[in-house]
């Protein structure tokens, strides 16, 4: 065969791509290789392949969905988090002349990898995850108004995932940061596979982000029970509203950016080149034109959880909901208007500079009042301190910090000192661990006896909190210092000597995180196998005040049985208060949306149309391209979609429950 | 010795310039004198801050400036962090507090926790207003430090810095001088920075004298700082531009007016000069590279830098958007490209876009900068900007194009009898 043909056929894949070189890439694989074949090895002998494929991977159950999101995220916080130990690795041995043990090539993929995987694969999938599981069961809808959708979402957000995963072992990923700026993004100063993983990994993943956007959105204007006013939402469900809005309306400016850059480096375009007219100060603008209400995106729902536990814990209405909606809605617009603040060094002027330093500053207003409402609903509460209400104060503690120094950030002429400097790490990281991770962290352990029908083993989840919270600040606190002695992110060597003590305390405190991650593992595992479950027959085992609380733990698949009336913003608290009775007899057939597997078909040819594109196999991304589309026509010939649950399957579901309930009071 | 290293030494030095430009310097300086001795102090003793001991004014503003964010800041942040750790305790479960489970509203509240925060941010907002402005890295700088005007006849020293892969480049026009990896200047001497980059973005910072500001391919960006107290410092690379980014920072040095002249004199005996071709040399990617003097530069290099256009037969950025401005070259405009000659654009191609080209040069690069700094700019016809000179279009327009058309013409056949005395 001659080398044409092999060209054609494999693209620029060629042997030579592969990490072989890399003995630290090789060892991974390898122990990838070994724990991915074990467990695909358990489930092939304990026949779980069946159940998998009917019950979850083609599952349109929001709720199971919901679960493979929070799933795939924690995979993920894994990857994401080794790459952060060996950054710091790195950073606390490299000195004096010494060049540590990464090199150039691997230590800048490692950053900008890390990054990526941070924000697209470990936060968005949590956070859609808690949204997908938890806002149908806040309104008192069955399902999202997509089911289909709603699979098929998650699976491209998976596909994303794959694409990441599979650069670490064929070929590179980029090595210019988690943005990815051009020129150095162009195809002139990075030709290799790199980039395109970025790219296309992000559009696969940004298909599915976009439209469980939509989906939610849909849901939550539509589907709400009766009587719940937008005014009568729980703030939950707000917080998920005004974060759909934001990914509906800014994920396409990711998508069109992203997509310009691909055009640049594919057909040859010059939209970011720095000659041809091109211009790469229009790339960071759009990009961060999206960036910033990312940001938001990701602690908006954060805010929600919080609001939650607050209430729920303080045993107390929530402290000024009118105001915390207001809130929302004021952040959600304003983080259309901050994007510049990212670069105010790049020259823009005094007045626009001050324009959106003030309007950054502007955002923290509402913020504060946000904090304030959580404080006042402790006030005349009775505090349980159960682990959701730790990571809260955990969280109102470390957030306003990071909030300070976000604030300081936006002030130009300090930024201009500050900018690209440790300080801007650890305040990101600042409030996006404070804030999103600790919020992550309390609905986890809020929600899962809702999902799991017992709770979450206390013991073990202290141990994660206060590893975390030390290992936090262990971790970021040097980080602050260090931007304040002039040393800028994305180093890979150092020359001053003074410098290293901050580097091994950070290091210190990563490996604490590190304790609080597998601490958080265990938590899991003792609870999922501990044989002393404290089962939670009531479906309310924190006293909750939301309707997801009124149904069981773990909910049917119907979610409820009758749709209730909504009277109240805490609609639960308020049925309990009027001791409304569960109705126990008249059910009714119920309609739901049948299981498919076109979601994770689509999803698979969009990954296989990906690597096409990243290796220049362009014979398989016509091909794939074709099937995709076809998959996708096919399916809408595809008439079974719904089906009736039984009225006696109801009925036998609701009066276990019945028996449940008049057995636990 | 290493400025970096004696930091804490200038714990010292942070008390005695702490007037900000933007409060009464007596109010500000017993608020600067209560509040940063306590704030400061611990950071110094125990690390090198710089950015909180820098050595130049304008650094030295930008450093009080995060100190009274961050002072007005806590103002808020400390009593929500008390009151947190109050209720936490107050109102936990066991303790009997009062309880008032239906107690959600309070209209006063409400309004102290909107109006508290925008309060704050009132303050901020006006001290970031007025910074911004003040501190705006392209303006000229009026002060040396804390009433110590800039004297009209003191002329700024002029720095060309263009960010190369990986190394910084600084050009004195005034001296005729260039250096590679050093950056010196004389104490108390106004500096006016242009900055540009050969390929990637970049940032240039030296945090002991002021901000930084972002230096890109095919623009220019400006800086204006001042060094006030002798000593060597750090100068970095502060935005990632690929691999060799780690060792991408120079030394800077502040000296005074005499040991500026020697060092001026030292650089002009070095054998190296900088033409367009030595440039293009020291252009390449490298890593790590010690200090380079050159004791000569040839004339326009920085223009050509900034227009991208030190390759002799590239057409300057400049000349591009004059053309364009008056209507473009039409067909012959298209048809200018040359095939990429320079950084192995061949390797690098997409691979399905056209072999990587280049517009050729017109005028020589040197008319071609003589031209945009000279010529009045035509008046462009009025139908140009629609349709553009390269379609076909109706007789009458057409010859409303003529003077432009003419023009071009004209300069074309100028160009061809002139261009070789040029070079």
């Amino acid at each position: 065969m001659t080398n044409e043909f092999w060209s054609f056929i494999f693209g620029r894949l060629t042997w030579d791509v592969l990490p072989l070189h890399e003995p630290i890439v090789v060892i991974t694989f390898i122990v990838v290789a070994i724990g991915g074949l074990t467990v695909l090895g358990a489930l092939t002998y304990f026949k779980l392949w069946g159940y998998l494929w009917k019950e979850w991977f083609t599952s349109v159950d929001h709720k199971k969905i919901g679960i493979m999101y929070m799933v795939l995220g924690i995979i993920m916080l894994l990857r994401g988090f080794a790459d952060a130990l060996m950054m710091r690795l790195q950073q606390a041995i490299a000195f004096n002349g010494y060049e540590g043990y990464l090199n150039a090539h691997h230590y800048d993929q490692l950053f900008s990898v890390h990054g990526v995987i941070m924000i697209f694969f470990v936060a968005m999938p949590l956070i859609t995850g808690f949204m997908n599981y938890v806002v149908p069961l806040q309104i008192g809808a069955r399902d999202v108004s997509f089911p289909f959708l709603n699979n098929f979402s998650f699976w491209m957000t998976a596909g994303g995932a794959v694409l990441v995963m599979i650069s670490l072992f064929i070929g590179e990923f980029a090595q210019t940061g988690w943005l990815a700026f051009p020129p150095l993004s162009g195809i002139e100063h990075s030709p290799a596979s790199g980039v395109d993983y970025y790219i296309w990994a992000l559009q696969v993943a940004g298909v599915g982000t976009t439209l469980s956007g939509v989906n939610l959105i849909a849901t939550i204007i539509k589907m709400r029970a009766p009587g719940m006013s937008l005014m009568k939402m729980p703030v939950f469900t707000w917080t998920s509203l005004c974060t759909n809005v934001l990914i509906v309306a800014s994920f396409p400016i990711l998508t069109a950016v992203l997509t310009l850059l691909a055009l640049d480096r594919y057909v040859g375009t010059n939209f970011f080149t720095a000659d041809f007219g091109g211009s790469p100060m229009m790339y960071i603008n759009l990009i961060w034109i999206w960036g910033h209400p990312e940001v938001y995106i990701l602690i908006l729902p954060c805010f929600g959880i919080f609001s939650e536990v607050a209430s729920t814990f303080s045993g107390k209405r929530l402290f000024g909901y009118t105001s915390m909606v207001y809130a929302t809605v004021v952040i959600t617009v304003l983080s259309y208007l901050v994007w510049l603040h990212h670069f105010f060094t790049m020259g823009s002027g005094a007045s626009v500079n001050s324009f959106f330093g003030i309007t950054t500053m502007i955002i923290s207003i509402p913020t504060g009042a946000k904090i304030f409402n959580w404080l006042f609903t402790m006030y005349k509460g009775r505090i349980r301190f159960e682990l959701p209400m730790m990571w809260l104060i955990a969280f109102m503690l470390t957030f306003t910090i990071g909030g300070m120094t976000g604030v300081l950030l936006a002030v130009p002429p300090a930024d201009f000192v500050l900018h690209n400097s440790l300080f801007l790490v650890a305040h990101f990281h600042n409030v996006i661990i404070g804030g999103v991770l600790f919020g992550i962290f309390a609905g986890i352990n809020y929600w899962w006896p809702k999902a799991f029908g017992y709770k979450l083993n206390t013991y073990w989840g202290k141990i994660s909190f206060w590893l975390w919270n030390v290992g936090f600040w262990l971790a970021f606190g040097p980080l602050y210092v260090l931007g304040l002695m002039g040393v800028t992110r994305r180093l890979r060597t150092f020359d001053d000597p003074s410098l290293q003590i901050w580097f091994i305390i950070a290091g210190i405190g990563a490996l604490v995180i590190a304790g609080g991650i597998a601490a958080m593992l265990v938590q899991f595992a003792v609870s999922i196998l501990g044989k002393n479950k404290e089962w939670d027959t009531t479906g309310d085992p924190w006293n909750g005040r939301t309707l997801e609380w009124a149904t069981s733990s773990p909910p049917p698949q119907y979610n409820f049985a009758f749709t209730p009336i909504i009277h109240d913003n805490d609609a639960w608290a308020d049925m309990k208060t009027r001791h409304a009775q569960r109705p126990t007899k008249d059910f009714m057939e119920i309609h739901m949306p049948c299981n498919t597997g076109t979601g994770i078909v689509l999803a698979g040819l969009s990954v296989v149309l990906g690597f096409a594109l990243i290796w220049y196999m362009w014979w398989l991304a016509i091909l794939s391209f074709v099937a995709l589309i076809g998959a996708a026509i096919i399916h809408t010939f595809n008439y079974d979609r719904d089906y009736y649950i039984p009225v006696e399957a109801v009925a036998e579901v609701e009066d276990t429950r019945t028996r449940l309930l008049s057995g636990a009071r | 010795m290493d400025k970096m290293s004696d930091g804490a030494e200038d714990a010292t030095g942070v008390v005695r310039k702490p007037s900000a430009v933007f409060l009464p310097r007596a109010a500000m300086s017993r608020f600067a004198k209560l509040l940063l001795v306590p704030l400061v102090a611990p950071l110094l003793a125990g690390c090198n801050a710089v950015v909180m001991a820098p050595a130049g004014d304008v650094a030295v503003q930008q450093r009080d400036l995060i100190i009274i964010a961050t002072v007005l800041m806590l103002l808020i942040i400390i009593p929500v962090m008390v009151l947190v750790v109050l209720f936490a305790r107050k109102y936990r479960q066991g303790n009997n507090a009062k309880y008032e489970p239906n107690w959600d509203h309070s209209t006063q509240l409400e309004l102290v926790i909107w109006s508290a925060p925008l309060a704050i941010i009132i303050c901020l907002g006006a001290v970031t207003w007025v910074s911004t402005h003040l501190l705006d890295p392209y303006r000229q700088l009026g002060r040396l430090g804390p009433d110590r005007p800039v004297v009209a006849e003191v002329e700024p020293l002029e720095v060309e810095v263009v960010a190369l892969d990986w190394k910084w480049m600084f050009i004195y026009p005034q001296y005729d001088i260039a250096t590679v990896n050093e950056f010196v200047t004389p104490v108390d001497r106004p500096i006016s920075f242009k900055l540009t980059a050969s390929t990637v973005m970049n940032s240039f910072y030296i945090p002991a004298m002021a901000g930084q500001i972002y230096a890109m391919p095919g623009m220019q960006t400006r800086l204006h700082g001042v060094i006030n107290e002798p000593g060597t410092y750090k100068g970095i690379a502060a935005h990632y531009s690929g691999h060799g980014f780690s060792g991408m920072h120079f030394e800077t040095k502040g000296v005074s007016d005499g040991e500026f002249e020697t060092w001026v004199a030292e650089v002009r005996n070095s054998p190296d000069m900088l033409s367009r071709q030595r440039y293009l040399e020291v252009e390449k990617p490298s890593e790590r590279v010690p200090v380079m003097h050159f004791s000569g530069v040839e004339s326009g290099l920085y223009t050509a830098i900034v227009n991208m256009c030190v390759e002799r037969d590239k057409m300057c950025v400049s000349e591009m958007m004059s053309i364009d401005e008056q209507g473009g070259l039409g067909h012959a405009g298209v048809n200018n490209l040359a095939p990429e000659l320079y950084g192995g654009g061949e390797k690098n191609r997409a691979p399905f876009g056209p072999q990587k080209t280049y517009v050729a040069a017109i005028c020589s690069t040197d008319e071609a900068i003589a031209m945009t700094a000279k010529l009045p700019a035509l008046k462009a016809p009025n139908a140009a900007p629609l349709v553009g000179k390269g379609l076909t279009r109706p007789e009458m327009v057409a010859q409303s194009n003529a003077p432009a058309l003419d023009w071009l013409a004209g300069k074309l056949a100028f160009n061809q009898n002139t261009s070789a005395d040029a070079l």
